[in-house]
Order: C-alpha cells, then structure tokens, then sequence
C-alpha cells in the first residue's frame, strides 16, 4: 500500500525538531536542566516540553539565574508558571555570588548580564548538571548563527567557536566528561517571528509587560530607557510617559522596551512582520559595544 | 500571516556552495536583501564596517561572516545558518565554506539539507571545486541540484557563455550519476534572476532562483517511504494519583520516514518482537496517524521489552538488521583514523562500539580516482567496511538518510570525529 506522508506546516516541523532534540537530550544525558527565565522564549521551551514529555513529568528542573535586577511581573510568571505544571524551580541569584565574592562589580547599579555567566557556572557546579537546555535562537545574532544545537562548553563554561564538534543529520553528540557541559538549544531554527506565532497558536500565556503599557522612560541614544529603582534619572535626563511593550525580557538594566500600543498576540505579530529593527537592536543595550559583544561572553560562558 | 490562514508549504533547507570568490555570501544577502529578512540596524552595522574597510557600495557579503576571526581575516571558517520567509515556507540556508580544507563543513551542512546551489562564475566556467562540491551534494543525498551560474553582468550576460557552462557541467552530471539538476542564469550583485528577474536575461524563459526555491519538494514529500521509528525516550509516569497511567507506557521518538496508523502491525528490532499499533499521541491528544517528521508517542498492545536505541518499524517493511556494513566514511578530525582503536557509532538513538576492520580505497575527490589507502585524514572519503558489537536497523542511504547514516565518536574525547552512510549490509 502506497502511503504518502503529508509536508509539516512551518510551526509543526520546528515544533516537531524542538521536542525531538528535548528528548535527546533527556535521553543522552544523566541530568539535564532547563533554563527558564520567564522570557518568552523559554516559554515557548515549556510548552515543548509538555509535548515531549506529558503525560511524564519533565526529566529534568527548570533553573533561573536571577540578577537581582528582573522586573516583578516576569518573576512572579516565572514561580506561577512553574507552580502550574508542577514542577520543580531552581532560583539562584547573582546577589549570591556578591556576597560570595566570585562576583565583583564596578559599580553597583551596573547591568548584570554578564556576571550570570559566574552564576549560572556555580549552579552548574552545585548540582553537577551535565546539559542546559536553553532558548537561544541563531536569527538573533551573528556569532550564534554559527553555535551548534548541541554546544559543548569545557570546564570553564568556554565556547571554543573554531573548535566547535561537527554537527551531522540529526544526531546530537551530548557526551561530556565531567565537569564539562552541553548547552543544548531546541529552538535554534526559529525567528522571533516564529515564537509569536507558535505563542498565538498554543495560547500561551505571557507577562504582562510583553503587552502594551504605560511607563516612565528616557530616551538614550535611539533607545528607551525605563525609570526604576536600578535605573534612576540622572542629571539633565528627560523623563517621559509612553506607551510601550517589551521585546524581550532580562536585565531591568539593560532591557529597553519599544514604543508600541499592540496589546494582544495578534498585533505583536502584525508589528514584528512589519518591523525594520532587530530585536536585539532595538532592545539589548548590551549588544551594541562592539560588533563581537556576543561571541565574546559566549567564549566566556554566557548561555 | 498566521498559520492557519494562509497555504502553508512548510519548511525548505538549502545549501549554498561555490568557491571562494563565486558571489555566495552576496547571493544569501541578496535572497535575504530582496524578501526584505535585513533589517535597518543590521545594514547600518555592515555599512559602518563596509566603509571602515574603504569599500564604497554595501558588501551584502558581511551578513554572513559572523565570527570575530572571520570578520579579521576575510574568510568564512564555519557552517553558518540563515533564515527567511515567504510567507508561504519557511527557509533555513546552510551556508557553506568553499575553501578546500573545510570539506567537512560542507558535509556538516549539506547532511540537512534538501536542495543544493552550486555557484559557478560565470567567467570562470566549471572548476575543480564545483566538481567537488557536485560530488559531494551527490554523496550526502541532497535530492535537488541547482547550478547557478553567477556574474553574468560580467560576461555581458551573454547567452553562449551560459550554455557552454550548462553542457559542461551536464557532462560530468552525466559521469556521476547526477539526476534532478537545473540551472539558472544570475547577478547576485544586481539581483537579476535572483527574487526579480532584472531586464538584462530576456532570453532566459525559465523560473527565479525563488520562483525554483518556493516549489522544491520538502524532504519527504512525493515518496513512498517505509516506517522507521527510533525510540529516543521511554515515559512510564508511575503517578499514584493517577491510577490510569499505572501502566501507561508510552515509546518516544520522532518519524524518521513513512507513516504510521493505529492498528498497524509493527515489529520491534533488533529483538524482532511483534505487535500493534494501540494508540498515537501528542500532549493527551490522540491521532489516527502520525507522518514523517512528526514527534509523537506510541502506544502497544502488548507488553514488550523496548528502550532506547531500539526501532519500531512496519512488520512487512522491516529493514535489515547487520552487525556489519560497508559505508562511505568521511573522517572529520584532525586526528587520523587509527585502525587498531575501537571507536563508538551512533546510528538513529542507537550506539555500539564499532572497529574498521577494512579500507576497501580512498577518493580523490577532485580526479574521482580511487586510491589504496591504510589511514584517514581529515576531511578523507573512503569506502570501509565497519564491524559492530551491536545489531544495527539499517536501509542503504541512497533509500532512506535517517536510517543509512551515522557519526563516529572518539570516546578519548568525545568528539565527533566521523560521517558515515551506509552502503549496504557486508
């Protein structure tokens, strides 16, 4: 009997790889993590989860690295979430590692970014996770274009990008030895457009602060500045109220949100269609230093 | 927009290969530049490192050159992937290093993908690297070939010059054994046969390079593919409170290739163990059927002994099941094969420790001579035959890339160290 099979619509067959690598990786690796932030990407990785997994619980925790600086609403999402599906959360924070020492900060209400990469190599070590799994996407910038699904960090959480492991057909290469790792990334073949349109079809539910509101900001070199408590008015600085969403979710410090009134899934899809900036353009102000910015806290362990 | 409301054609994964200075980091910025993909910020970014380097006009080529040393030294070093939409499908480019010794990279990319470009400059006709290049789209199993021959704007977009390339290269298609190819007549710089067709190829009466692009058949459409299963992940939930899961087990995996229906007869390899088709679901949804490339759960009849590495397949379509094969390998290292280590194959989600036990020759890829050989080198092709202490579910590549393929491992490393496809059962 001749059977056909019918072509994947774009979203099932990234819906369709994402679990497939999910379950490699459970299926790989002694014990797994999933980073989950509260962002929308790693909202998306749950959902994925859930599929892959249910009626199971998931085979692995969900971890935060949480800077300290993180708007409320997103962390509040991040424990109800969690509670939700019954599973476990593991918070641990970059105050933390202040107090410890193996974090120094410059000044003290300097983006925290990049010290995570301090904690989130600590947590690593205190429940010997051989895999992360997180939301990083290639669209989102140049260095991780070229990152393999299945990234292999050594013992200092490096990225070694001219000695990465060559990555074939569908066969994930997750061995480690111990006190390395593997960052593994199942929605690596989607674009932000991608995520917003799998958040319309599965209904997921996001922060509030992904939808159109009111905030105080200041406008700083062609970006949007919040007004909070981490980011206070400075000398000469013009305050405004606006009407603006979040892109992306992080570091209160440098996370900027865009002028926008789109306050359902729809019109974020519309706007994203539309846009003529990249996300991480528009919103990371930690991105912009230098054409490298990335590929070098990779090399440093950021996720 | 979304999903449900327009056709939608999936997703298509392509390769671009050529030689270093064919135009393919300006063709991608092209197909990016003119389904408008390049936003503001990034074109700002390129412009500013354009005119840093004294170039005048945008080098669309920057796009594609993401790392650090790249960008120092000029040249692409690895498999970078790129992506798009039409609205209609979804594209993902594996973008290709052309340089000689990156062989490996480009077998990286062309094991995904469905249809290859093969840039040739139109000035300079058919090199030594579009053979290669040919050859080893060829070899990884990409179902389509298009040949874009690029530069025209350089040779007066002259016709004669175009045919004299195609029959060229429909030459040594004919010498390998190539099938599906097409060729199409391009400026990646103006943008000509490109998205738009330009003015200046009137003679040219045949489809863009995205008219060709948006009709490609996704990898599994438009065959009669045969049922292949492996199980990645067995759920055995063990809720309490949940008296109905007590023996709920359920076999993970995606379809490799074929469909699946419930109440179809399956047997289990490599034990041989039989049985049907109960239930197939995703997320407490239940399916009638599930089709290649889906990830679902699978559900038996009865109870029988299955973990991972195993592969659920169709009972009258069973493959065979060899501790020995004959495979084209192609050695990805630094470090040479050595014949006297064991080392690991993965196969599907299945492992076994596997010896060489044979080089039968090595290829020259450029002269497609065949030669002795006793060790692999980086980026050597060779047919080998491999012994296995475990059994192996295998279809010969050229009928099935899911269950014909496998990687090598150095367990002294980790690291992948081998691409293989499978000839046959030796």
């Amino acid at each position: 009997m001749k059977t056909m099979s019918k072509t994947l619509s774009h979203l099932d067959w990234l819906e369709a790889e994402a679990i497939h690598i999910m379950r490699e990786v459970a299926g790989q690796c002694a014990n797994p993590a999933l980073l989950f932030s509260g962002g929308k990407d790693s909202i998306c990785l749950l959902r994925l989860a859930e599929k892959a997994f249910r009626p199971g619980k998931f085979p692995f925790p969900l971890v935060h690295i949480d800077t300290g600086h993180n708007y409320k609403e997103v962390t509040d999402f991040r424990d109800k979430r969690a509670a939700e599906l019954g599973e476990r959360l593991i918070v641990r924070s970059v105050e933390d590692s202040m107090k410890r020492g193996t974090v120094v900060l410059k000044s003290p209400l300097e983006p925290r970014n990049k010290h995570q990469s301090v904690t989130l190599l600590e947590t690593i070590a205190e429940f010997e996770f051989d895999a992360c799994i997180g939301g990083a996407r290639r669209d989102e910038e140049k260095a991780r274009a070229k990152e393999r699904i299945f990234s292999f960090r050594d013992e200092f959480g490096q990225w070694d990008p001219k000695n990465q492991r060559p990555e074939l057909w569908d066969l994930y290469n997750a061995r480690a030895f111990k006190g390395e790792n593997i960052r593994a990334f199942p929605i690596s073949n989607w674009t932000e457009l991608d995520v917003w349109q799998y958040i319309e079809r599965e209904g997921l539910e996001l922060p509030s602060i992904y939808f159109a509101h009111q905030r105080q900001i200041v406008r700083k070199n062609g970006l949007l500045q919040p007004v909070t408590e981490v980011t206070p008015l400075k000398d000469g600085d013009v305050a405004e109220t606006m009407v603006v969403r979040f892109r992306t979710v992080g570091d209160i410090t440098c996370t900027a949100p865009v002028e926008s009134d789109a306050s359902s899934i729809r019109q974020i899809i519309e706007e994203t269609a539309a846009t003529t900036v990249t996300e991480r353009g528009q919103t990371r102000l930690d991105d912009q230093t230098s054409e490298a910015s990335m590929e070098q806290r990779k090399k440093e362990g950021y996720f | 927009m979304g999903a449900n409301e327009i056709q939608d054609h999936g997703v298509l994964r392509f390769l671009t290969c050529g030689s270093v200075d064919d135009g393919k980091s300006t063709l991608i910025g092209r197909l990016l530049f003119d389904t408008k993909t390049i936003l503001v910020d990034t074109l700002n970014a390129i412009e500013r490192t354009s005119k840093k380097r004294g170039m005048e006009a945008v080098d669309l080529s920057l796009l594609t050159d993401g790392l650090q040393a790249e960008r120092e030294q000029g040249i692409t070093i690895d498999v970078a992937y790129r992506y798009y939409s039409t609205g209609t499908r979804k594209y993902i480019i594996a973008d290709a290093p052309g340089h000689e010794q990156y062989t490996r990279n480009m077998v990286t990319a062309a094991s995904t993908a469905n249809l290859a470009i093969i840039l040739i400059d139109a000035r300079k006709g058919m090199l030594t690297q579009t053979r290669r290049h040919s050859y080893l789209a060829n070899l990884v199993g990409i179902p389509h070939l298009l040949v874009a021959i690029n530069k025209m704007d350089l040779v007066d977009y002259d016709q004669a010059t175009f045919e004299k390339i195609k029959a060229d290269y429909l030459a040594f298609a004919q010498q390998i054994g190539l099938k599906d190819v097409r060729f199409i007549p391009m400026s990646a710089l103006n943008g000509d046969m490109i998205v738009d067709r330009g003015e200046k190829l009137d003679w040219y009466d045949g489809p863009t390079l995205l008219e060709i692009l948006e009709e490609a058949p996704c990898a599994h459409a438009d065959r009669d593919e045969r049922f292949r299963f492996p199980v990645q992940f067995v759920c055995r939930p063990h809720d309490s409170a949940n008296p109905e899961l007590h023996d709920y087990r359920g076999f993970m995996g995606r379809v490799s290739s074929g469909v699946i229906a419930k109440g179809d007869a399956i047997t289990v390899l490599p034990s041989g163990a039989t049985s049907k088709v109960a239930d197939i679901q995703i997320y407490g949804q239940s399916l009638p059927e599930a089709h290649a490339d889906q990830s679902v759960t699978i559900l038996l009849e009865n109870e029988i002994d299955i973990s991972r590495g195993d592969m659920i397949v169709k009972t009258d379509e069973a493959p065979a099941v060899t501790k020995q094969i004959d495979a084209m390998l192609c050695w990805l290292s630094e470090t040479p094969l050595d014949r006297a280590r064991k080392y690991v194959v993965r196969h599907t989600t299945r492992e076994s420790k596997a010896i060489l036990s044979g080089i039968e020759y090595r290829l020259d890829i450029n002269t497609l001579e065949k030669q002795g050989a006793d060790k692999l080198a980086v980026n050597d092709i060779a047919k080998v035959t491999i012994k296995l202490a475990q059994p192996l579910a295998i279809d010969p590549y050229t009928e099935n890339r899911a269950t014909g393929a496998f990687i090598v491992i150095d367990e002294a490393t980790n690291n992948t160290v081998g691409a293989g496809m499978i000839l046959q059962a030796s």
